[in-house]
């Protein structure tokens, strides 16, 4: 091997960084730039807070047929129309949490089953192939998943209600169930499928760093390994297991496309998940769509949704980040 | 040493070999262990004591890629014939771990886990109370029997282990070091606890501490490595005794080397 001298002793583009002085200067400039590369993005997270806020103010205060009460407990949402427009958030916020909590009613148990799968069952070259394949699942852009819902899924599910119709002579007759084209059941399965691999992700992460002296401990006790499984390693999981679930429905609540294309565009107060309904992210969406002039109403009302679905989230995930910390168990 | 028929011995392993990957680990381990009394596993370290420990208990069984030839006979039976639940055996053979590993859940409810999941019927406050006093842990923790068992400190979270593992009601106590980790005051409680529980349990232990093995043990296995292919690491016991007569008169050179410092 040949020998490269460290120091050639002169010469070179970048000489002058060799001097102790230099190497400061640079020093403190690089430290300069790393500090705003990083308050860039804190910055542009504030100034979206504040214009989401501010557009939201403006909303209640120069529209004088707008009140926060009506906003906060009306039941009919339709600020659209030109006569008599009405603003009440309940039938969106609605429409928001029965696909929040039908899409967990999928996501969470098929989630957290995969991660004990994952975690406890399968061998290493196994896991190793599907924790990909996970990622590539939640990879798929979600308007795809709406989609699939409208052509798939609403499909089948019009299939099994007819048949359960025909099988309790209900065809035709008052009891006769319905089911709209655009339903909210359709989109919370996709979107329960959507947020799957978040779940199954997070809480196999938490339960592979549950200790092997715990897992341990418990088979010598005789316990088998589903007990050891349920028993042992997820309640020694357990606050990551319950941040993945947070995470998961606050990407629910914010989950957008799929929803737009599979749920429909009609705010109704409902528990009818076989009825169209409109999520505050596809009234976003649709008012977008259409030509909302800059000031008008229109364009306000969805900076006052948009604050209002921000303030959820931001609510899930600080008691996402609550239950990591208060829960966390330390293992040495 | 005599054999004064099988029912005094516990386990009876018969040409036990354990592979792990297909690589030979121990080899041809013959060895008894007797009904009440505390049997020492002692050696260098990696001469695979505590790969034969965890062969009674049938712990090897979730190292994948690990294997066992031989018998181990335990009350009549061989422990890897095919017809035995793993899980079974486990629950009548207790193992007590080189680090404390209490669960992360309370004081009382690593106490009741093992009996909870086998279905126990009885009073289980009681059954909790006892184990605890056995454990001589008792004590220290009635006050608090709601708090945390990671909330103790490392000589009571191991006393936490031992009362968890007396819960099953087991046959025989397996101890992988268990004073390891321990700080003397802590390890000189764990050693007197184990004087009182051979009058009901028969305790197999393994130990890097000769001293504690002179201590505690009316049995001692020396274990060493075949030196005559040392790369190989392949464990296989080199002496079998009385204790006092494996530290004062042993009959291998090999042992005596050990027991008197020459070398490990």
């Amino acid at each position: 091997m040949a020998d490269v001298p460290i120091d050639s002793g002169g010469g070179g583009p970048l000489a002058f960084l060799r001097t102790q002085a230099a190497r400061n200067v640079y020093e403190r400039v690089m430290h300069a730039l790393l500090f705003i590369a990083s308050a860039f993005s804190i910055l542009v997270t504030l100034g979206i807070i504040a214009s989401l806020f501010g557009e939201a103010i403006t909303f209640f205060t120069a529209n004088p047929e707008v009140t926060l009460r009506e906003y906060l407990t009306g039941t009919e949402w339709a600020p659209l129309l030109q006569s008599n427009p009405q603003f009440g958030i309940l039938p969106l916020i609605n429409g928001t949490i029965m696909i929040a909590v039908l899409s967990s009613l999928v996501a969470l148990p098929v989630g957290l089953a995969t991660a004990i799968f994952l975690s406890e069952y399968a061998p290493g070259r196994l896991r190793r192939a599907v924790k990909p394949l996970l990622e590539i699942l939640s990879g798929i852009p979600t308007v795809v998943y709406g989609y699939f819902a409208l052509v798939f899924i609403t499909p089948q599910l019009e299939r099994i209600i007819a048949a359960i119709n025909t099988a309790f002579g209900l065809t035709d007759g008052p009891g006769e169930i319905e089911i709209n084209l655009f339903n909210a059941l359709s989109a919370s399965i996709v979107v329960g499928v959507l947020i799957i691999p978040l779940v199954a992700s997070i809480s196999e992460d938490a339960m592979r760093s549950v200790p092997r002296s715990l897992r341990e401990g418990s088979f010598a006790l005789g316990a088998t390994q589903f007990e050891t499984a349920t028993r042992v390693v997820v309640p020694a999981a357990l606050s990551g297991i319950l941040a993945s679930f947070v995470i998961a429905i606050s990407r629910a609540i914010g989950e957008t496309m799929a929803v737009t294309v599979a749920a429909g565009a009609t705010p109704k107060m409902t528990l009818n998940p076989l009825e169209s309904v409109q999520t505050m992210t596809a009234f976003i969406v649709q008012v977008s769509f259409g030509d909302a002039a800059a000031g008008s109403i229109n364009s306000q009302s969805i900076y006052a949704v948009g604050a209002t679905l921000f303030l959820m989230t931001f609510t899930m995930n600080l008691i996402g980040d609550f239950i990591l910390r208060r829960f966390r168990e330390e293992y040495e | 040493m005599t054999t004064n028929g099988s029912t005094d011995y516990v386990f009876e392993t018969d040409g036990l070999s354990v592979y792990y990957d297909g690589k030979l680990a121990v080899d041809n381990i013959n060895l008894q262990v007797k009904r009440n009394h505390i049997t020492a596993l002692i050696g260098p370290s990696g001469c695979g004591k505590s790969t034969v420990l965890r062969s009674f208990n049938r712990m090897n069984d979730l190292i994948p890629g690990a294997s066992v030839e031989g018998k181990i006979i335990y009350d009549g039976r061989n422990i890897y014939d095919d017809s035995t639940d793993p899980v079974e055996v486990r629950r009548r053979i207790g193992m007590v771990f080189q680090k404390p590993n209490p669960f992360p859940k309370t004081i009382y409810e690593n106490v009741a886990f093992g009996p909870r999941i086998n279905g126990y019927q009885g009073n289980m406050d009681e059954l909790v109370e006892r184990c605890l006093r056995q454990a001589a842990l008792w004590d220290e923790v009635k006050d608090k029997l709601k708090e945390n068992g990671l909330a103790l400190s490392g000589g009571q979270q191991q006393r936490l282990c031992i009362a968890r593992a007396l819960a099953t009601q087991p046959d025989v106590l397996l101890m992988d070091e268990p004073a390891s980790a321990l700080d003397p005051i802590a390890t000189l409680r764990i050693e007197e606890l184990m004087h009182e529980l051979k009058e009901d349990y028969t305790i197999v232990i393994v130990t890097h501490n000769m001293q504690q093995a002179a201590r505690v043990s009316d049995y001692t296995t020396f274990m060493s490595i075949d030196r005559s292919n040392p790369d190989a690491r392949i464990g296989h016991v080199v002496e079998f005794g009385p204790t006092e007569q494996i530290f004062t008169n042993p009959q291998k050179k090999e042992t005596e080397d050990y027991v008197s410092g020459r070398f490990g």
